[in-house]
């Protein structure tokens, strides 16, 4: 008897403690679900993404506007359709309020139409970097603190050309939206500055097996631009030394990135030297910055980390840092259609480790852009280190805006090589 | 083979003119209608050769699992999962020790001993009920990857071939001839990767041998019969279990060797068994399952599509293998050399 009075009074007590989370309303702990590709090819680079975002948590104390953060992690695979399926469970069957990510180009124009469903839950982009997803048909709910793959390119055309001399090249990269993306940012500055882009080769997403691509290279040209990430990166690197390649190259953003610079083995090695341009240098001395990665070191044991945060971390700490304060300006308020919140992420200017970043009428980043070479530092880690800096990139590259609207979207062969746009 | 042009003279005429098309392609020196026409004869020879060592890869991971299922009749989907482990386990062995060569028998015994530990708990259990089986084998790829996940975590694994094996070899095959200005003729000979060259040259090795091994040995008579009709060779007193587990432990441990082949001219990370199992299992589904012929003519045409897929027209290149595979089925449903 004694004893089931005793649980009853706890039972009590513990519905009572409940009941006073549900009627606060704003009080109880905040959901944010998490999109990142943690299967696939891309999986060295979810897996960095979230420990961008658990780097940003940690400063945090886990706590934003005064609630205590709830994370739910989902994987995605880069296709569109699993991260979909990833936000609809996200939002649909966890009820959270807001969502970080999703990291794979196509996978971002689909959140973007998925998040124009959801009008009740804000949406920050993870890294995703094609162009599409908030230049064309942009949704009031999607916010992207990251440029896109085209601001990454800023400067390297220049560099390419007036500094390292190369004239002719050829660009080989995976088939879809952030690549061409990326390349849509090379091609205009580099054909502008007096370049010519000869050849323009496409492989799926996810080729293992890149022999025949290798050999189709034209030998003819001054460099060899190669946009791959992850998995691809490093086969296609080990099956280029295997065939003696000695071809220049230029690195895509996330071919010269943490992700592939420690992976496994040597084939990485032919990296040495590449010019690479994206939204950050390893090696920048900024204090901020240098700041940025003591906390990401601190965050994680040397094993379970890259020595240095990768670009894909420094996206999804910058998103989580911007919910982080906004949540903070609205006092953990989310009400009223998170309305207030999204007011304070429009306007926020947001002082990130990789430079100041504003948001334009689309609600995409406006950012600095780093221009790199890959090193070896003193422990024998391949790095990046800065050759070149541009501040203040926007999503139309400083091309007026009706005459970059006129070179159409990105795609295999968009935008044509010509000496100005 | 008389006996075949005998039953079917234009076949075997189509056969040889496509042969000798073929060597022409290869030995000529080719003309510049030919070159503008489909490309360099550089790109051509690498698709080709590129085609049949990804094919030899193909049939060292193929070939065990059709073993396993020409004998038990068991759809072992978790096939790749055992590649991918290889390719793990080759890494560490080849990073610790600093041999290379040690990664195959190390990979192939603790691989191998994996599939009896299969075979004994979890198979031999629910003997003669293949979708039972094959359920279950669906169940151990997918936990087997996660704890592969949590274990290597998602990086990538790329074993480092010893430097005798690294970098390419010049061949005496001409890709191209031109005359200069000064009348001094230039000739460009291919250059191919050696390590692709050996890797290929391993698996005929091992596709020779096992075939002798089956239809030249007394273990190979007991298999082949047991793949013929299982119940009729318990019933002569073979001791049938015996065998299975024997089976078991070399399908699952040419997985693994094949495995360390793949991580050494690939890498190895999450998403690779998958990929492979799906690659088998077109390479078993085109070839016939349960022959070992098969797998190997399977994983060449596989192989092939998918270089010159890559390289001729990439947009479609996914398509290519599992178009061959619908042909197949269509035309043949038991597969090229399946009975």
């Amino acid at each position: 008897m004694k004893r089931s009075l005793k649980t009853g009074a706890s039972v009590i007590a513990l519905s009572l403690v409940a009941g006073a989370a549900m009627a606060g309303g704003h009080d109880g702990p905040l959901k944010v679900g998490v999109l990142a590709t943690l299967e696939g090819t891309y999986t060295a680079l979810g897996e960095d993404g979230v420990r961008g975002i658990r780097t940003a948590l940690a400063q945090a104390g886990d706590v934003a506007g005064g609630r205590e953060i709830e994370l739910i992690i989902q994987s995605t695979d880069t296709s569109p359709d699993s991260a979909v399926r990833g936000a609809r469970k996200l939002v649909e069957q966890d009820g959270v309020d807001i969502v970080l990510g999703p990291l794979s180009g196509s996978e971002g124009i689909a959140i973007r139409d998925y998040s124009k469903t959801q009008p009740g839950v804000t949406f920050i982009n993870g890294i995703s970097g094609a162009m599409e997803t908030t230049y064309v048909e942009p949704s009031e709910n999607f916010f992207r603190f990251n440029t896109d793959g085209a601001q990454w390119s800023a400067g390297l055309g220049d560099y390419i050309y007036n500094e390292k001399g190369y004239e002719t090249i050829a660009t080989v990269g995976e088939d879809y939206s952030f690549v061409y993306t990326q390349v849509f940012g090379l091609v205009t500055e580099f054909c502008a500055a007096g370049g010519e882009v000869t050849e323009r080769l496409w492989v799926p997403l996810g080729t293992k097996d890149f022999g025949s691509i290798i050999a189709a290279l034209p030998d003819d040209v001054d460099a060899i631009y190669v946009g791959l990430g992850g998995g691809d990166a490093v086969n296609f690197l080990n099956q280029y030394q295997q065939a003696g390649g000695d071809a220049n190259l230029i690195g895509g953003s996330i071919m010269v990135d943490g992700t592939v610079l420690n992976s496994k083995g040597d084939a990485k090695n032919a990296l040495i030297g590449t010019p690479s341009s994206g939204p950050q240098a390893d090696t920048w001395d900024d204090p901020g910055w240098q700041e940025y990665v003591k906390a990401y070191q601190d965050t994680f044991p040397p094993e379970e980390r890259f020595p240095s945060p990768s670009l894909l971390a420094t996206g999804y700490y910058n998103a989580t840092s911007a919910m982080l304060q906004c949540m903070d300006t609205v006092g953990g308020d989310l009400t009223d259609g998170q309305v207030g919140f999204r007011d304070c992420l429009t306007n926020l200017t947001l002082d990130a480790p990789n430079g100041t970043i504003t948001l334009d009428g689309n609600r995409q980043a406006i950012g600095t852009n780093f221009v790199s070479e890959v090193v070896e530092d003193d422990n024998g880690n391949l790095v990046t280190q800065l050759v070149a800096m541009k501040e203040n990139v926007n999503q139309t590259l400083g091309i007026d805006p009706d005459a970059f609207a006129a070179i159409g979207l990105p795609s295999r062969d968009t935008p044509a090589c010509q000496s100005s746009y | 083979m008389r006996e075949f042009s005998r039953r079917h003279p234009v076949w075997a005429g189509v056969v040889a003119l496509a042969v000798l098309i073929l060597l022409y392609l290869i030995f000529a020196i080719w003309p510049e209608w030919l070159s503008d026409a489909i490309g360099s004869k550089k790109i051509f020879l690498n698709a080709l050769f590129n085609g049949i060592t990804l094919g030899g890869l193909y049939f060292l991971v193929a070939s065990g699992f059709t073993l396993i299922f020409g004998l038990m009749r068991n759809v072992n989907l978790a096939h790749g999962s055992l590649y991918l482990l290889g390719g793990y386990i080759g890494f560490f062995v080849a990073d610790w020790t600093g041999f290379w060569l040690l990664a195959f028998p190390v990979s192939f015994i603790i691989v191998g001993l994996l599939g009896v530990l299969m075979q004994i708990f979890v198979f031999r259990r629910m003997e003669g009920q293949d979708l039972r089986q094959t359920l279950v084998t669906i169940g151990i790829s997918i936990v087997v990857a996660d704890l592969m996940l949590w274990g290597f975590g998602g990086d990538f694994y790329n074993i480092s071939p010893p430097s005798w094996l690294s970098g390419p070899m010049e061949t005496n095959l001409i890709t191209s001839q031109r005359v200069r200005n000064s009348g001094e003729v230039v000739t460009t000979y291919l250059k191919y990767p050696m390590v692709r060259i050996v890797i290929f040259a391993a698996s005929v090795a091992i596709g020779v041998a096992m075939w002798l091994v089956l239809n030249r040995t007394r273990i190979g008579m007991l298999v082949r019969a047991g793949v013929d009709d299982r119940d009729m060779l318990s019933a002569t007193g073979a001791r049938i279990q015996l065998v299975f587990v024997g089976v078991f432990f070399f399908g699952a441990g040419l997985a693994g060797l094949a495995g360390v082949v793949g991580a050494t001219f690939q890498s190895a990370a999450p998403g690779e068994d998958v990929r492979f199992l799906l690659a088998s299992l077109v390479v078993v589904i085109v070839g016939g399952m349960g022959s070992i012929p098969g797998a190997a003519l399977g994983a060449l045409l596989i192989g092939l599509a998918e270089q010159f897929g890559s390289v001729y027209f990439p947009t479609y290149a996914v398509v290519l293998t599992f178009l061959i595979m619908v042909v197949v089925l269509a035309f043949r449903p038991q597969g090229l050399l399946g009975r």
